[in-house]
């Protein structure tokens, strides 16, 4: 009873935080977009725009659902929901964190510890395809049917060298389970680079053929042929409106965030420091914040607006007091290795987004060749030459 | 626990196999088998057998099936209409039916007389560092050969594939 009392106290944290993290990445990608285009992005709604996601919402919520008279009914339905699902529990089997002790319960951070999890990630992402698939055809509508035959085709071909690219790393760690992956990433070469797949382990090019592959499987530019909106009009979820066009919405989200999450536990040590803590790692995530609220202090001080000189002001000081919560001696065993799991994923997220700015998309013909001629040979190098180095590293 | 998972996936199971043959929309179908294959994984993931269960969704669910789904939605194939049974199926059918089952479970209690009933949770041997282990010792053989033989295939494939396009 212990057991699924404690999964339940889990679930009911990490469900609202990730539905959170969800709706603000969509903030953050719309922000994050306008600054690249010299834009302001959402601003009217709160400071900053910060209550845009509430809105957003609401307005889903309200809208009205319109089915067209000539779908599918069925499956119509179910597609979004599928998309949903999949996506949103593959995240139960990372983990954000080691073994620790809270108010005398020993607990892993991270729902599922389970044996097979880098497969069980594979296989649910890999059902994912069925909701996009299944939408573009139930739709009855050739742009949508377009979007769902590209959107499983592409899924296909590329979760081929995705598996070979996780595939290198897993010879050197020697393990399937989570845990024990980012476990053996641990530690530092000379007390000063970091152990990790992609750094140590000098897995850099499964890294990047992952991350690359991770575009495609999440249908994001320069891999968007799925909903490319000038020759598909929105591809997939073109007859798709209310909450149904916000669960495929939430799903490609949602799969960007696990996408993101697996690359940081096999390639860049999970919730491993980057910096060991005798050096003084243990204070970066306190002098992070601090620099962070002080820059905020500063436009608080010097304000380009009115009303910066309260919402700087504010913002500023719960990043600074949160910068000391790393430092108080129970909850800084919690809130370090979350801080760096979620800097990690974080910044392969920027990465998502920053690339969507900058990279125009591909076309079909390219998309394809580039996964056949390019990125499985390569893939399949990378796995021959790391297949030797362990192996004469263990003779 | 185990026993409530065990029933409810194996009448999935059924149900999604029975649908399978019952529908009639290609897309159906193939769905319907998708259903099969993933209370399977649970069955086996049940059973202790935790990487047969992921090679199962990873690729019958998750590559196989997708390409099954891609085929049909490619053609556009649409519902098949219902066609008048012939005479001897009318009469047969049923009966035949009947009497296979009643063969297959008569062959299944003898083969199986000594089995004993499965405990969940007894075996912890089907991790993939034990399936690997068995594949490259014992099983080697075989699993090369079966390599040999998905090599042809594709170069099969690809020769079929280039006549069409020529």
């Amino acid at each position: 009873m212990d057991f699924i009392l404690l999964s339940i106290l889990k679930t009911a944290i990490a469900a609202p935080v990730l539905l959170g993290t969800l709706a603000y990445l969509v903030w953050i990608e719309r922000k994050v977009l306008a600054h690249v285009q010299l834009r302001m992005g959402p601003s009217r709604v709160g400071p900053h725009g910060l209550l845009q996601p509430i809105a957003d919402a609401i307005k889903l919520l309200t809208k009205e659902d319109f089915i067209p008279s000539y779908v599918n009914h069925f499956y119509y339905w179910l597609a979004p929901w599928l998309a949903l699902m999949f996506a949103v529990t593959a995240i139960s089997v990372l983990p954000v964190g080691p073994v620790i002790e809270l108010f005398g319960v020993k607990t892993n951070m991270g729902q599922a510890d389970i044996s097979i999890g880098l497969l069980l990630i594979l296989g649910l992402t890999g059902m994912g395809v069925y909701g996009i698939a299944l939408a573009g055809w139930s739709s009855n509508n050739k742009y949508s049917l377009l979007g769902g035959l590209r959107s499983s085709a592409q899924m296909v071909s590329y979760e081929l060298p995705m598996a070979l690219a996780i595939a290198s790393p897993l010879l050197i760690v020697n393990s399937l389970n989570l845990r024990e992956i980012v476990n053996g990433q641990a530690g530092h070469f000379f007390g000063i680079i970091p152990n990790w797949n992609a750094i140590g382990g000098l897995q850099i090019f499964s890294f990047l053929i992952y991350l690359i592959c991770a575009f495609a499987e999440t249908n994001r530019i320069p891999f968007d042929l799925p909903e490319a909106e000038n020759e598909l009009v929105s591809g997939y979820n073109t007859e798709y409106s209310s909450m149904k066009f916000a669960a495929f919405f939430m799903a490609e989200y949602a799969n960007i965030i696990t996408a993101c999450s697996v690359a940081t536990t096999l390639f860049l040590g999970g919730w491993h420091p980057i910096i060991p803590n005798e050096l003084g790692g243990q204070f970066i995530p306190t002098l992070l914040c601090l620099f962070f609220a002080g820059v905020l202090f500063y436009h608080a001080l010097n304000p380009a607006r009115p009303s910066d000189r309260l919402s700087m002001g504010v913002i500023g000081l719960v990043i600074a007091g949160l910068g000391l919560v790393f430092q108080v001696p129970v909850v800084k065993d919690l809130a370090q290795p979350l801080f760096w799991f979620a800097s990690k994923a974080g910044f392969l997220i920027f990465v998502f987004i920053w690339v969507r700015g900058t990279v125009p998309r591909f076309r079909y013909d390219q998309l394809m060749r580039f996964a056949w001629l390019v990125l499985f040979p390569a893939a399949l190098l990378n796995l021959l030459l790391t297949a030797f180095v362990v192996a004469a590293k263990s003779n | 626990m185990d026993v409530i998972l065990f029933t409810f996936f194996a009448l999935v199971a059924i149900v999604g196999a029975v649908s399978l043959v019952l529908q009639k929309h290609p897309i159906s179908s193939a769905l319907s088998l998708v259903s099969v294959m993933v209370a399977l994984a649970v069955l086996f993931l049940l059973l202790g057998a935790e990487f047969i269960a992921a090679a199962q969704l990873v690729v019958y669910s998750g590559a196989i099936m997708v390409l099954f789904v891609f085929v049909i939605m490619l053609l556009n194939a649409g519902a098949e209409r219902e066609s008048r049974k012939g005479g001897l199926a009318q009469f047969l059918g049923l009966p035949l039916t009947a009497i296979l089952l009643v063969f297959a479970s008569m062959v299944i209690t003898q083969s199986m007389a000594n089995a004993k009933a499965v405990k969940f949770g007894a075996f912890s041997g089907g991790g993939p560092r034990e399936v690997g282990w068995e594949l490259f010792t014992r099983y080697l053989l075989p699993f090369e050969v079966t390599s040999i033989l998905i090599l042809i295939a594709i170069a099969g494939a690809v020769v079929l594939a280039r006549k069409e396009i020529d």
